[in-house]
């Protein structure tokens, strides 16, 4: 009786807080899909996508680089300070994006530190360099993250192993650790990616929000309900779009995770 | 190729984990270096393969100083307790790793492979991965792994002490006959007296970061330099200064002039031996080993008064 009546007060709860607003979203975008549709196909709209798939690919790749070689350092590395290296990661899940896109238009603007980029015409902000780099920093702990633990607990014999057979450091790396961490990495990528292609806070500040040149699909879903007028079916359409993609990243996760389970 | 260890020290911050250590291991040899958990021994042979690095002294390998070089160019086969299989990889390509690194033709590493395969038994399993192994088995393909790669030296560090009682005795023995077909310089680690004493040709006994004796398993435990030694390898009694092994005591039914009088507490049977566990008339206790035919003649019984007589014993000055 105590498990059944936990079992549906878990499922109202999440019915509630999760599949409500969703499915509402679904239930509006269904009721106008030639409006939806409209507003997907609109060239402004597919430059938006176009846009925050490029900076998410660009965040990914950055952030797989540099999460490995720093897992690296923080499990592996015997430097000084991997202690507050690894405190620090963890900085922008607690920072709000407001105030990462804040602090970089700060940095970046005309009489911040790094103004000169943008007094001599190296458009830094407003323009997708910022984008790219507020998108990075949001998300820089995923893979950092998903790596640490699964380094510690592959630990170091199977890489003395092939030092002892004759692999170098780079050998060893490529066959032996990197393999090993395959798993972990995935799912920093995925993460990441979620993580990026969802950002808007950071963004929303830095990017000028240009439709058709600076605008990423969160921001053009705020702008089309921002100026609504009354026609949400936009808003929806592209709500929807961005929505469902979280939901197939969500299932892909699942549908790997029986692998690393096997191995 | 034989292998020199001279001088060794090696600090972990206040720590001495190694003081001083010398050893020579024969062409040909099989060593062990045995001693307590702490005693130095693994340290010693991580610093032999280049895993760790002394803080002084010097290891020679083949006569040629490698003290400064890093474990690719050392040439050693390693194998560790437990077992470092590369869990990605099948069976087959965690015995080829050595020789892809070296890159050896396609058609050579199989030979190979499948040869050392065979060595170890593990012909049938080429295609599994190490999670599809017992523990014996990845040991095995451990010990392959390490003897792809004709290594100068072979260094166990204790091989088979994850593993259950009755494998670890199979493995030791076959160990030991793999050695006696390759003669491959071998020093294996062990906290196992009755292992190193069944394979080695050589003990070095460790304690606290010092070689305690080096010599034969039967130097070692018939001449045992000093108490540290005697009471380690094997089992002994202390009598003030005299140490007597339990073999070494004779139990009768009648007094004489040198026996003391104990009561039986215990009569544990092993097989062929019995342990009679005694009690003295001070409280002390100690245990006697003899044969079940032995026993069974003087119809020894829980609660019985016998006498005790040290027929050998050793005294440390």
């Amino acid at each position: 009786m105590g498990r059944l009546s936990l079992r549906f007060a878990a499922l109202g709860y999440l019915t509630v807080i999760l599949i409500g607003p969703l499915a509402m979203m679904v239930w509006r975008t269904a009721e106008d899909l030639d409006g939806a549709w409209a507003a997907i196909s609109d060239p402004d709209t597919v430059a938006a996508f176009k846009l925050t798939l490029m900076v998410t690919a660009i965040a990914v790749a950055v952030n797989t680089v540099f999460g490995v070689v720093c897992a690296l350092l923080i499990v592996r590395g015997t430097v000084r300070g991997r202690g507050f290296l690894n405190a620090f990661v963890d900085l922008p899940l607690s920072l709000s994006p407001v105030i990462v896109g804040f602090s970089l238009v700060t940095l970046y603007g005309l009489h911040g530190w790094f103004g000169w980029f943008q007094r001599n015409g190296y458009e830094i902000l407003f323009a997708t360099p910022s984008i790219v780099l507020a998108t990075i920093f949001v998300t820089l702990p995923f893979v950092v993250r998903e790596v640490v633990p699964t380094l510690r607990e592959i630990g170091t014999e199977q890489e003395q192993a092939a030092q002892t057979l004759g692999a170098s450091g780079w050998q060893t790396f490529w066959r032996i650790t990197l393999p090993s961490i395959r798993w972990a990495v995935v799912y920093g990528v995925v993460l990441t990616a979620a993580r990026a292609i969802g950002e808007y806070g950071a963004v929303a500040l830095v990017s000028g929000n240009i439709a058709g040149e600076t605008q990423t699909a969160t921001l053009r879903v705020e702008d089309a309900y921002q100026f609504a007028y009354g026609n949400y079916a936009p808003a929806y359409g592209i709500s929807f779009v961005l929505a469902a993609t979280a939901i197939v990243i969500l299932i892909l996760m699942i549908v790997v995770q029986p692998k690393e389970a096997r191995h | 190729m034989s292998i020199s260890i001279r001088h060794i020290t090696k600090r972990f911050d206040e720590f001495v984990a190694l003081d001083d250590v010398s050893v020579e291991v024969a062409r040909g040899s099989l060593t062990a270096l045995l001693g307590p958990s702490g005693s130095g021994k693994s340290t010693l042979l991580r610093i032999v393969a280049g895993l760790e690095t002394a803080d002084q002294g010097a290891v020679f390998i083949d006569e040629k100083n490698v003290t400064g070089r890093a474990p690719q160019e050392r040439g050693v086969g390693f194998v560790f307790q437990h077992y470092a299989a590369f869990k990605h990889m099948t069976v087959y390509d965690n015995v080829a790793f050595g020789l892809k690194i070296r890159k050896r033709s396609k058609a050579e590493i199989e030979e190979r492979v499948h040869q050392l395969l065979q060595l170890v038994q593990l012909e049938g399993l080429a295609k599994r991965y190490p999670s599809q192994l017992s523990g014996g088995q990845r040991q095995r393909m451990g010990l392959a792994r390490a003897l792809a790669i004709d290594p100068a030296v072979l260094l166990l560090d204790e091989p088979f002490g994850a593993l259950d009682a009755q494998v670890r005795a199979e493995l030791r023995d076959w160990l030991r006959r793999l050695h006696d077909e390759t003669h491959t310089t071998t020093v294996i680690v062990t906290h196992d007296q009755e292992e190193a004493m069944e394979v080695a040709d050589q003990v070095a006994v460790m304690s606290a970061g010092r070689i305690e004796q080096i010599g034969s398993p039967r130097d070692v435990y018939e001449r045992p330099a000093n108490e540290f030694v005697m009471t380690f390898v094997g089992q002994a009694h202390q009598f003030g200064d005299t140490f007597v092994r339990p073999h070494d005591l004779e139990v009768t039914l009648e007094p004489n002039g040198s026996t003391s009088e104990v009561m039986i507490d215990r009569i544990v049977h092993f097989g062929f031996n019995v342990r009679l566990d005694l009690v003295g008339a001070d409280g002390e206790r100690l245990s006697v080993q003899t044969t079940r035919d032995h026993a069974e003649l003087l119809e020894f019984a829980p609660g019985q008064i016998v006498y005790v007589r040290p027929t050998r014993h050793t005294t440390f000055t």
